[in-house]
């Protein structure tokens, strides 16, 4: 959405004043999955749900549902850092 | 309220989004969202950054990661900026011009750059105002976003690349600056030192609790940064841990000039387990170096013994 208003084509006139942005939290669409060299991979059968790994991804890139429970990565966000594979005891998510 | 790690990650909601370009694996843009978990769902947060990695990599035109308002501020002026903003809110309010029930909370991030060095006499002001406002220092130890120099937060015997540890100097040669304690020295309501830890519950509580008191409070959060820290991107927990076991980074909180510490290590353990997983510190295990690490160990021990002796002291006289 974003880009197809603001780009790095638009001239200068048509940028917004100040270089203020209107539309809060939207780095969300920029994605930056293609940062990463090792891809985590989730292993639900593994995954006890203990939530250790939430809240340790720089990249919010680890979808947590209403009933607390995570879903698999978001790869357009995940850098490869492997910060969550580190903390699970189980061994549910793998670098590879 | 009890803290529940799951009822934080499931229904309150991210105010710091994916697609900021911070580094992978950086310690900071995770601290940064659970302290912004703290401030209520209703609720609405003005932000002030200082200049450093967090500032220059959220904020990218033209996009922004932060779901709440943002204000770029110059290196030296967080404090400052955001005491004003403060300021002009409760004007307005007075004046009728904005709703009764907008509850507005100000919060304040800042490197150890842009905290305990540049920025230091405008949070100071800000601070001993009296602003309801929550600075938060994320302290990575050096000025990592132009590249590793050395900072008042740097540790000692630390090697930056301007303060390079070699035959001439053995890293940086000064001690690091105790900032918490600096801001207990304003007298503030609230005051703590934190890290991610475990579940973070320690940070979010003392977030909750920052953001919540009314009057201005004060933050020390250390976040590792792989890049200057030289250590393996995927152990940033296990950095935090040791950092904690080995009182490296005691976690205490200073409500009304009450010392709380709110962690003791049953086993403190000895400073290498934190040294010796991190590169800028490699030159500390060369033989004829042991010196270094006895030096850093009895700094340690000092102030965490000054610590306690704050904590009896200031429990004593209640």
């Amino acid at each position: 959405m974003t880009e197809d208003v603001l780009n790095n084509k638009t001239p200068i006139n048509d940028l917004t004043i100040g270089g203020n942005i209107y539309t809060a939290g939207n780095a969300k669409e920029f994605k930056t999955g293609d940062w990463r060299s090792i891809t985590p991979v989730f292993h639900s059968d593994l995954c006890k749900q203990c939530g250790l790994c939430f809240p340790v991804c720089p990249d919010d890139a680890i979808p947590v549902g209403k009933d607390g429970c995570r879903g698999d990565f978001n790869y357009d966000a995940c850098k490869g850092c492997g910060v969550c594979a580190k903390v699970c005891p189980f061994k549910a998510i793998e670098m590879k | 309220m009890a803290y529940n790690h799951k009822d934080v990650a499931a229904n309150r909601p991210s105010r710091l989004t994916s697609g900021h370009r911070m580094c992978a694996g950086c310690g900071a843009p995770a601290v940064a969202r659970m302290v912004l978990k703290a401030v209520k769902p209703e609720d609405h947060a003005v932000i002030a950054c200082a200049t450093g990695c967090m500032e220059v990599s959220t904020f990218i035109y033209p996009y922004t990661a932060w779901t709440d308002s943002f204000v770029h501020t110059a290196f030296e002026n967080a404090g400052a900026t955001l005491s004003g903003v403060e300021a002009a809110y409760k004007s307005m309010k007075r004046q009728g011009k904005l709703p009764e029930d907008n509850h507005t909370k100000f919060i304040a991030f800042g490197g150890d750059g842009g905290t305990y060095d540049i920025g230091l006499q405008s949070l100071s002001g800000a601070m001993e105002r009296g602003h309801d406002m929550v600075y938060v220092c994320y302290d990575n130890g050096a000025y990592m976003n132009t590249g590793i120099q050395r900072s008042s937060a740097t540790p000692r015997f630390a090697d930056t690349t301007t303060s390079p540890a070699g035959s001439v100097i053995p890293g940086k040669m000064q001690s690091r600056k105790d900032l918490a304690k600096v801001m207990v020295g304003h007298h503030l309501p609230y005051v703590a030192q934190t890290l991610a830890l475990g579940n973070f519950k320690d940070l979010y509580e003392k977030a909750e609790k920052a953001i919540y008191t009314e009057g201005a409070c004060f933050l020390n959060v250390m976040a590792p940064c792989p890049r200057g820290w030289g250590y393996n991107t995927e152990d940033l927990m296990e950095i935090n841990k040791l950092a904690v076991e080995t009182c490296y980074w005691p976690l205490y909180e200073v409500v009304d000039g009450v010392y709380h510490i709110t962690y003791k290590p049953t086993n403190k353990q000895p400073i290498e387990n934190f040294l010796k997983p991190q590169k800028r510190f490699k030159h500390m295990f060369k033989p004829g170096n042991e010196w270094m690490i006895e030096e850093f160990q009895k700094e340690v021990d000092a102030r965490w013994q000054e610590l306690l002796d704050l904590e009896a002291m200031t429990n004593k006289a209640e």
